[in-house]
């Protein structure tokens, strides 16, 4: 029997007992990426080679008797936008064609230190810029249940690779939902860190003020045992919190006896479909029935959360982008003098979507509109954060839809870019506020397709943030087919 | 009667100070000068995607230096984005201090006791440098342009100063006056030639008393003569506009030096929008209240003291070119040590801001001893003036020795009056003619009979003894 079906933590188990190989592992999940891959596409690249060397190097270490780390031999999925040395890292953008990362991310170094194996690169929407993977500049990626239909995004790749079973773990980054969307449409757990729990060095900045870098896997044990391994400080991201990471998995089995559980207004009720709530509403009586007092709680300044987010995001992006120049590396198109080899690089590099969030960008930062945009979007920023706190004196944590539908139709939102961004409503809030969320699968919408649900907790509360996880994925319904 | 007599200038400058640190301002490249073209680059300073700055303590210190040296208020500070493309620019953006600096509101004092303010000392990051190949080194006609980014990411601190200048000389002074205090405090190595420190000139001319006139930036200006002859050119082009009722453009002007004047660039309307914010790479800058005490209570004595400490030794004025010299140079300890050791002040200023200065760099190896003693010889008539720069002259070039037997082994000794009397008196009487035209005034003749009592001493007579020797000789017996 193959080994694709177990979670992380038993192959670990398995692999450090000697019971069976890293390299039998890895077999096993690329025979599982090779019948699914060529519908999928959730990856830009397969690390066939590279992923069987470093599997032998935990059977290595294992035969030494040495400790190969509590991931050994587990394979991981990687987002596209974390640099690996030696391997292309590409955003999914043609921008980058041709470049490999010199260095690794802190996060791929950690991993290898844990004795997890980098499988796959995986696709994104360009510069992870988008609910629905559409964006990639290397096609669509489509949703292991039902491939009509899209994965989310912007980490499309790693929450279909790991709900196609390629890895039973991956990593995405999480700007206004890119890790908890697509783990909600894709029937996966998906958690957001606190900003700063996870360095980002490596991380390819969409908006750096923002970005986080968070695990996907099936169960909140194998979420939890991933952030452990991936978070804690890193001295050359200098906005990493200077401490240790918290020991979330020992908290997993406390239940949620006495816990205080807050059902945001803001994000239940206009907009999101009736399917979704119903979820939601199950997955709050569960937890009333595991003994949490559940209540309701008013987030006001949520309401507000997208459009500041559609400011500071393309802002920070706007500047993040302006290095893809064709002067370094990645492509270049040629032109009479430096302005139009810019001008056509640019043109020919980016796709619709990461031009119209630059542009947008570029224009909220622009003297003279400045302060009615950015300046804005920022004091709206700290309204969030102000009424988050106001909310977490009454509650331990907060409970919302992670999104308000289950996954789309290829092309139900690419021409209305305003209603791709609303995909992202329920999420915007955690990342705008700095704070950690994460969305476990609660059974099926009417089309049978995977519902998630978020639970949200203030800044460094992923321990009881994985508490309520872990009662959710308890009291869930079967999973989705 | 010069153009711009009746016309004020104003003057305000920001001068760029490449900070001396082991290593550039977000990266452990090393920061060095001159190394083989990108060689010292790492992911950080070549803006790869998904690199992070950290920030330099070291730089961080250097500027907290700038600033407690230039009597600035030094304050918790934040780090913007530039936004701008070129291509030497890494990322396209420069990470720069914009309206929270770590240093502001300070002055310095020039060595006439004039003050000019000092508005901010800011912290930023160094671009690479662009070389245009193919033509005569300029972009048109180039071919192709190379970047080296060794550079790109060296730390600067930018130090803008108020509008308080009122002259070319002034602004001279202000810039050899920073310039001398960055070298003090170890935060620059002070080359202007190779653009480790750089200044911008603000210029504008009005009538005394007027509101103050449009101004322009004039860049480019890499050595302290080119500041001055730029800003003589700008005010005098400033005042020729007026004068001929046309209106001076706020715009940013080069510095042509070979031709001697300032050029075009970009005019108010066509500058860059830089879309500044907050750079989210990098947390607030907050030093706290002990290294600030720290960095102020470590400072070395800074050039204004050390002119007052050797002016007072040498009982010379602060302000005087000897004093001034012997800061600058870095001479000042030899004069005091000296005169701490009973030497004359006034002849060891003379010394060491002539003679020594002329050789600096063997002046800064020169035994403070030896010099002392050769002081002291010459003020107590054991040596004239020219033997003691013989002497000197034969010390710089050894690094010390005794003068005294310097002195002996060249036969220098005081000559004895009888002897040089004698001496005179031979060269007169041989030369008649000549002694006739020296007591009818002739002014040629002093010099000649000088000269030749020197050679007939061999020089150790006193110039000076000799010609009061003549003078004596025309007085009626």
């Amino acid at each position: 029997m193959s080994l694709a079906a177990n979670t992380a933590l038993a192959i670990a188990a398995a692999v450090r007992s000697g019971a069976t190989t890293a390299r039998q592992v890895i077999e096993d999940h690329l025979a599982v990426v090779a019948t699914r891959e060529s519908e999928l596409h959730a990856c830009n690249l397969v690390m066939t080679d590279q992923a069987l060397a470093a599997a032998d190097a935990v059977d290595a270490a294992v035969a030494r008797g040495e400790d190969p780390g509590p991931l050994a031999g587990v394979p991981v999925a990687l987002k596209d936008n974390m640099c690996t040395r030696g391997v292309p890292t590409t955003c999914s953008s043609k921008i980058l064609e041709g470049w490999t990362p010199p260095y690794d991310a802190t996060v791929v170094e950690r991993l290898r230190a844990a004795g997890a194996v980098a499988i796959a690169k995986t696709n994104l929407d360009e510069f992870a810029m988008g609910s629905s993977t559409e964006n990639s500049a290397f096609g669509p990626t489509r949703n292991p249940h039902d491939p009509s239909r899209v994965p989310g995004g912007s980490s499309g790749g790693s929450a279909a690779a790991v709900a196609a079973g390629y890895a039973p773990l991956a990593l995405g980054s999480d700007t206004g939902g890119s890790i908890r969307q697509p783990a909600a449409l894709c029937g996966v757990v998906g958690m957001k860190p606190t900003y700063g729990a996870v360095s980002r060095y490596g991380l390819i900045a969409f908006a750096s003020s923002l970005d986080q870098i968070g695990p996907f896997s099936n169960t909140v044990a194998d979420a939890a045992a991933l952030y452990e391994v991936i978070g804690g400080h890193d001295p050359r991201d200098t906005t990493s919190i200077d401490q240790p990471v918290a020991a979330v998995s020992a908290e997993l089995g406390r239940g949620v006896e006495g816990l205080r559980v807050g059902v945001v207004q803001e994000l239940s009720g206009e907009g999101i479909a009736d399917d979704v709530a119903a979820r939601v509403r199950e997955a709050t009586d569960a937890l009333t029935a595991a003994g949490a007092k559940v209540g309701e709680v008013s987030v006001p300044a949520c309401t507000f959360g997208l459009s500041a987010y559609y400011l500071i995001a393309p802002a920070e992006a706007s500047s993040n982008l302006a290095r893809y120049d064709g002067v370094r590396y990645g492509l270049r198109v040629d032109g009479e003098d430096i302005t139009q080899m810019y001008t056509r690089t640019r043109t020919a590099g980016f796709g619709a979507e990461v031009k119209r969030r630059i542009m947008l960008g570029t224009y909220a930062l622009s003297a003279g509109y400045y302060d009615a945009y950015y300046g804005k979007a920022l004091k709206v920023r700290t309204l969030i954060t102000r009424d988050f706190d106001a909310a977490y004196e009454q509650f331990d944590v907060l409970v919302s839809p992670t999104a308000p539908t289950t996954a789309f139709a290829f092309g139900a939102k690419t021409e209305n870019p305003l209603a791709m961004y609303l995909s992202d409503v329920c999420t915007i809030p955690s990342n705008l506020a700095g704070h950690p969320a994460i969305s476990v699968p609660f059974g099926t919408g009417d089309d049978g397709l995977p519902v998630g649900v978020q639970v949200l907790a203030p800044a460094l509360g992923e321990a009881v943030m994985f508490r309520v996880a872990a009662a959710l994925e308890a009291a869930a319904p079967g999973k989705a087919s | 009667m010069s153009k711009l007599d009746g016309w004020e200038l104003v003057i305000g400058l920001e001068v760029h100070c490449e900070l001396r640190t082991a290593t550039k301002l977000f990266c452990g490249c090393p920061n060095m000068f001159g190394d083989e073209p990108n060689t010292n680059v790492c992911p950080v300073c070549l803006g790869l995607p998904g690199s992070l700055p950290v920030i330099n303590r070291q730089a961080v210190e250097f500027a907290m230096r700038i600033g407690a040296a230039l009597n600035c208020s030094i304050e918790p500070s934040t780090f913007h984005r530039k936004n701008y493309f070129y291509p030497d620019m890494p990322k396209d953006y420069q990470v720069s201090q914009y309206d929270e600096p770590i240093n502001v509101g300070g002055y310095l004092e020039l060595p006439d006791g004039f003050r000019v303010g000092i508005e901010r000392a800011h912290m930023e990051e160094d671009t690479g440098k662009t070389m245009h190949a193919g033509g005569d080194g300029r972009i048109h006609g180039s071919s192709h342009s190379l970047v080296d980014y060794n550079r790109s990411g060296v730390p600067l601190v930018e130090i803008v100063s108020a509008p308080d200048m009122r002259s070319s000389a002034q602004a001279r002074a202000y810039v050899a006056e920073l310039r001398a205090i960055l070298v003090a405090i170890g935060a620059s190595d002070g080359r202007m030639e190779e653009g480790s420190l750089r200044a911008d000139a603000n210029v504008s001319v009005r009538r005394p008393g007027e509101p103050l006139g449009t101004r322009c930036e004039i860049k480019n200006v890499n050595s302290l003569r080119s500041l001055g002859r730029s800003i003589e050119y700008e005010a005098a082009r400033q005042v020729d506009l007026i004068t001929a009722g046309e209106k001076v453009q706020q715009q940013t002007r080069h510095w042509d030096d070979a031709n001697g004047r300032t050029i075009t660039g970009r005019t108010k309307e066509e500058a860059e929008d830089y879309r500044y914010f907050l750079e989210p790479d990098l947390v607030p800058l907050a030093p706290d209240a002990a290294w600030i005490t720290t960095v102020r209570g470590s400072l070395p004595a800074l050039p204004a003291e050390r002119r007052g400490r050797v002016a007072a030794a040498a009982g010379a004025e602060p302000a005087s070119q000897a004093v001034v010299t012997v800061v600058d140079l870095e001479l000042d300890d030899l004069v005091c040590a000296a005169v701490a050791a009973g030497a004359d002040g006034r002849i060891a200023l003379a010394r060491a801001s002539n003679e020594v200065a002329a050789n600096v760099d063997a002046g800064r190896r020169l035994d403070a001893g030896a010099f002392a003693s050769l002081v002291k010889l010459e003020a107590g008539g054991g040596l004239t003036a020219t033997q003691a720069k013989t002497v000197l002259g034969e010390l710089l070039e050894t690094g010390g020795g005794d003068p005294a037997a310097i002195a002996a082994a060249r036969g220098f000794e005081a000559m004895d009056s009888n002897a040089l009397d004698a001496t005179i008196d031979e060269i007169i009487a041989a030369h008649s003619d000549e002694w006739a035209r020296y007591r009818e005034g002739d002014p040629k003749m002093a010099g000649f009979f000088v000269g030749l009592v020197m050679k007939a001493t061999q020089g150790k007579a006193d110039g000076k003894a000799v010609n009061a020797a003549l003078q004596d000789r025309l007085k009626p017996a």
